[in-house]
């Protein structure tokens, strides 16, 4: 097994990142306008939104729900999400007792296709190191403090799964349309680290 | 491979973050460096992102930490590429001191030497012919193996004891996949370990699920 230290002489990261690029480039292995393409896609389209669009559906569409539950891959598929770090996405439901959280403690795993691209926070080495050993005080540091009697469920994405949480639907909700639902459902707490505010 | 990606309940990494608003990328560089990672990575022998994950575990702890989650996958897509000769050692280096006008010699590319290597089908799911050694609800321990390569199996979990919950599609084995060596495809398991069992008794009350595959597995009698 060789280890190979490539960046002793440590170079900006930027200017490194243009050298590489530049050298792919001349060697005709990527193309700057499909890259351009790929950064504006996850800038732009593939993001929290779609799985809050998921959330809200679920909320207000007991069959959809159950399917989403059952088979979330295809459920997700059926609003049009879908793609890489999405082959196979798991739903897990907050209710009133039991509250689900996702971690990806070896690398920073997260499903794209309804979330986008995993925030800093997530790529933490203390909400990685942590989550798996003291959830309960990673997430009251991160703002969301649970009662003693909720039990919680950590996820520790290690294989090609994905793991989407649906957080519980606020109290005094009834009625609201399905966007203005969608509307109140952060990237967080599709993870497990927040809940949904009323 | 004991590793500085293997982080699961590791200390002294300080206090979680508290979430903020923030741009997905929040350097112009960290979305040229996504983009580029993505690309080049399929550039080598197929788009082989266990042998990615492979990179980024093998940098030097200082190259993992140093830039952050984009600088090391620029990082590790330059041991990718430097790996398969795609590009010469030292020329992503010398390319950015000669951009910034510092007199350097540049290598030349070298002659690639690529593994001769194709995966079966696209994604990391497959099927296999027989059933799931393991149901829902069997015991389980999970082994107490130091492979020197690859592995998906997270050191915190060795050798404890746990439960299976769901049973997950067949995927690529990543301990051979990330080495251009096979795909062997396993079925997948959630195995939950109550936190005790795995942190002791002092340690607060939850249960912890993950994915496991079938060869990290044995039954606990």
């Amino acid at each position: 097994m060789t280890t190979s230290a490539p960046n002793r002489d440590r170079l900006p990261p930027s200017l490194r990142t243009e050298a590489l690029e530049q050298l792919l480039v001349e060697r005709g292995l990527v193309d700057s306008a499909v890259m351009d393409k790929f950064i504006a896609t996850y800038e732009n389209d593939v993001g929290p939104l779609n799985g809050a669009q998921v959330v809200a559906k679920a909320w207000t569409d007991p069959e959809y729900k159950e399917r989403l539950l059952a088979e979330g891959t295809s459920a997700i598929k059926e609003l049009g999400f879908g793609g890489p770090q999405g082959e196979h996405i798991v739903v897990v439901e907050n209710t009133p007792d039991v509250h689900h959280v996702v971690v990806c403690s070896l690398c920073s795993c997260y499903p794209w296709p309804v979330l986008g691209l995993p925030p800093s926070w997530y790529k933490d080495p203390a909400y990685r190191s942590r989550m798996v050993r003291e959830p309960r005080a990673v997430l009251a540091e991160m703002g969301l403090t649970l009662p003693a009697d909720v039990e919680i469920k950590v996820w520790d994405s290690s294989s090609e799964v994905r793991y989407l949480v649906l957080p519980q639907r606020p109290a005094g909700t009834e009625g609201r349309p399905v966007e203005e639902l969608a509307a109140m459902v952060t990237r967080d707490t599709m993870v497990g680290v927040a809940e949904v505010g009323s | 491979m004991e590793t500085i990606a293997d982080m699961g309940g590791t200390r002294g990494w300080g206090r979680a973050p508290v979430p903020v608003d923030e741009p997905v990328f929040a350097e112009s560089w960290e979305g040229r460096a996504f983009a580029l990672t993505l690309l080049s990575m399929g550039r080598v022998s197929g788009r082989n992102l266990d042998a990615f994950r492979h990179a980024l575990e093998r940098l030097p702890r200082d190259d993992y930490l140093a830039d952050g989650y984009y600088g090391r996958w620029l990082n590790a897509a330059e041991l990718m590429l430097t790996d398969s000769a795609i590009l010469a050692p030292g020329a992503v280096n010398a390319r950015a001191r000669a951009n910034r006008g510092e007199q350097t010699d540049q290598p030349a590319f070298p002659e690639p030497n690529k593994p001769d290597y194709q995966n079966t089908a696209a994604g990391q799911l497959r099927t296999v012919a027989e059933p799931p050694r393991f149901a829902v609800g069997d015991r389980v321990r999970a082994k107490d193996i130091h492979p020197e390569g690859h592995t998906r199996l997270c050191g915190y979990l060795r050798g404890h004891r746990g439960v299976i919950e769901l049973i997950q599609p067949a995927a690529v084995l990543p301990d051979t996949n990330a080495h251009f060596l096979g795909e062997n495809p396993q079925y997948v398991y959630a195995v939950g370990f109550d936190s005790h069992e795995l942190w002791g008794p002092d340690a607060e009350s939850f249960r912890l699920h993950v994915d496991l595959f079938e060869s990290y597995l044995e039954a606990d009698e």
